[in-house]
């Protein structure tokens, strides 16, 4: 007795109730809808006047209908959205340059000629702070990939390999996290100054990686328990392989939120870098050297450092509610989505005992 | 606990070693001192820089593990060698470690204890209006670098000074009451450290009242807290006894290493409001190629990151009747 196939079985991957096991033969695949054509849409219909309703959304859809209802979350996407169009459209908008210094205006506040102001040697604010912006956003999130990318490689391999591996690897983390990485990436600047900015995006993200980097190692250590990885152990595929392609996929989740957390903090780290002149340097502009430049002539100009520091910091926030707002759609059992649920829950109780 | 705690001390010592030893290559290296004596006007002698350079061991010129090995040595012995300019860096260690403790010891226990106090409050009056607000502004502050919050608030100064100089934004006291400690000297300080302090009250009270709210969430709702109740305890110290004492516990090792990591880098404050700090070392060191105080600065962060380890782990077994290593 085989019921109509298509997971309705008393758990996945059993489809019968009787207690018999299901035919021999090859088994039917729980959860997938049948293969004559149907959808589960064509199957269950949704009432006339009522949007088709969705019974087996991707995972992917899923996530980002949990990501759209959070209101803090897509503000924050929309701001980022924003802030790119602001660094890469914005410049075409006004005729003035970056490099180029207005002899006429020095100093001067915020104008129709010069929308948020000049510089002391005549430079054009608005010009100058976007032009600054493109390169923050590129290096936060050159950064926050890279850096991620690097303690994902390096806390699998300790992870999974185990041994002198792990031993070597775990050494390092905690070496790099003892020494001062502000202090470290400071000495390092004269060496890497005159090969641009890329090179310091890899210097920032040799030092940011080590934290998650042990915590990717942790989830290894209890993923690397699972049946599918030992399958795959057990059927010849070499280690580096099974990294790849069955742990870190299994946590992108983690990979992608900490990405996101990386860049904003890249983009706080740099500018603090850049604040001391050890980070981004001349001709590059950032909205950190922007700042610096200015900030002498804050207290009595202060549109000099609210355009740029405001611009620094609509970044950051806005990194930040998307980065919470993936966080509770791509896991929605961490502590702080749970909670939120758990206060919804609390909050209706409540509302229905007043009532 | 004797013994765990001696192969523990072992441990950190080696990687105190390691990580001061690869800053000191790191600086030795990278950094140019030479750089310092050259374009003046009239030029240097060769050899009385050479000289120089030799008498505080930072000749680039010489090898850099030779170098290193007369590090080390005085290292070991206690001495931390001397700056570029020749003076000994154990007395400036000692002069700054003296200046940011008087800045940092009242910001960061006031920061802790509204940081927590805040965020536990958030927690309790979930998605009100002080919860909401609390949440936002954090939010705000923690997506600023610390120097933005700083040169905002010297600003803000600027204006509500109005000319006066009611709010000082510059130095740890004015030239006048240098070394007195009086009342007038006293007040003086004080309005200098308004403006810094609360710059680092800001920042920690965010970061802590994020922590602490999220771990007061999870004691909410324990079954503790009610039992706690059941037997009669009034809400206030259900919750204050009960829930905030569980409550603080994850929060404790961050709240060390934070305070202690403050003091080898409230750099940021530090050079926004020109004290002469252990923060302005780090960067005034690296700014005039100075090797050796570079790698002081390296010793001394390993130092109190592993110091900072050990006292949470300490702190931790001592709150925590939990945690006892046998």
């Amino acid at each position: 007795m085989r019921p109509a196939a298509g997971g309705r079985g008393p758990w996945p991957g059993r489809t019968s109730w009787s207690g018999r096991p299901p035919r021999a033969g090859r088994p039917p695949r729980a959860g997938r809808p049948p293969r004559d054509g149907r959808t589960p849409r064509d199957r269950h219909p949704s009432p006339p006047g009522r949007p088709p309703h969705d019974h087996h959304p991707s995972r992917t859809r899923l996530t980002a209908r949990r990501f759209a209802r959070n209101r803090l979350a897509t503000a924050g996407l929309a701001l980022l959205v924003l802030l790119f169009l602001a660094a890469y459209v914005g410049p075409l908008l006004s005729p003035w340059d970056h490099r180029t210094h207005d002899f006429l205006n020095f100093l001067s506040g915020p104008s129709a000629e010069h929308w948020w102001g000049t510089t002391q040697s005549g430079l054009d604010l608005y010009a100058l702070t976007l032009r600054g912006l493109q390169k923050s956003l590129v290096i936060g999130i050159l950064v926050g990939v890279v850096s991620t990318f690097l303690s994902a490689v390096v806390g699998a391999f300790a992870g999974y390999f185990g041994g002198w591996t792990d031993r070597v690897l775990t050494g390092a983390v905690d070496l790099l996290l003892v020494m001062p990485a502000f202090l470290v990436v400071a000495v390092l600047s004269p060496l890497v100054r005159g090969s641009g900015w890329p090179v310091f995006v890899v210097l920032l993200a040799a030092f940011s990686w080590m934290i998650t980097g042990r915590v990717v190692r942790s989830v290894t250590l209890t993923l690397k328990e699972r049946e599918y990885v030992k399958a795959a152990r057990y059927m010849g595929v070499p280690g580096p392989v099974i990294v790849f392609r069955h742990i870190l996929p299994n946590m992108a989740s983690l990979l992608i939120i900490d990405a996101v957390i990386q860049a904003g903090a890249a983009v706080i780290g740099e500018s603090g870098l850049s604040y001391f002149g050890f980070g981004v340097q001349p001709p590059d502009v950032s909205l950190g050297t922007v700042i610096a430049d200015n900030t002498n002539m804050a207290a009595s100009y202060p549109w000099l450092f609210f355009f740029p520091a405001g611009c620094l910091v609509l970044i950051g926030v806005s990194l930040a509610f998307v980065g919470d707002g993936l966080r509770d759609a791509l896991d929605p059992d961490a502590a702080g989505a749970q909670a939120r649920a758990k206060g919804r829950g609390k909050r209706a109780a409540e509302e229905g005992r007043r009532r | 606990m004797g013994r765990y705690l001696l192969r523990r001390m072992a441990g950190y010592l080696v990687l105190v070693a390691v990580a001061a030893s690869l800053t000191y290559f790191l600086a030795g290296l990278s950094l140019n001192p030479r750089a310092r004596f050259e374009n003046r006007n009239p030029p240097l002698p060769e050899a009385a820089v050479t000289r120089t350079l030799d008498d505080v061991n930072m000749n680039p010129d010489t090898p850099v593990t030779t170098r290193f090995a007369r590090w080390a040595g005085d290292v070991v012995h206690g001495d931390l060698g001397r700056t570029l300019s020749g003076d000994s860096l154990n007395d400036d260690f000692g002069r700054r470690v003296g200046v940011s403790t008087r800045l940092l010891l009242l910001a960061t226990f006031a920061g802790s204890a509204l940081g927590v106090a805040v965020g536990a409050y958030g927690a309790i009056r979930q998605y009100r209006f002080f919860d909401r607000f609390s949440t936002l502004a954090s939010f705000f502050v923690l997506a600023m670098p610390v120097f933005v919050v700083g040169v905002a608030l010297k600003i803000g100064a600027t204006a509500l000074n109005d000319g006066t100089q009611t709010i000082k934004v510059l130095g740890e006291y004015d030239a006048q009451y240098a070394g007195r400690w009086d009342p007038a000297a006293l007040v003086n300080r004080a309005q200098h450290m308004l403006l810094p302090a609360l710059t680092l009250i800001i920042v920690q009270v965010a970061l802590y009242s994020r922590y602490q709210r999220n771990t007061m969430l999870d004691v909410l709702g324990a079954d503790f807290l009610r039992t706690a109740r059941a037997k009669g305890l009034r809400r206030r110290t259900a919750l204050l006894r009960h829930g905030l004492r569980t409550a603080v516990l994850p929060v404790v090792p961050l709240l060390v290493y934070n305070i202690v990591l403050l003091f080898a880098g409230a750099t940021f404050v530090e050079k926004t409001f020109g004290w002469h700090g252990m923060g302005e070392l780090l960067v005034d060191s690296v700014a005039g190629q100075d090797v050796n105080a570079v790698a002081a600065v390296g010793v001394f962060t390993a130092v109190l990151v592993l110091a900072a380890g050990l006292l949470s782990d300490l702190l931790y077994a001592a709150l925590d009747p939990r945690v006892r290593v046998r």
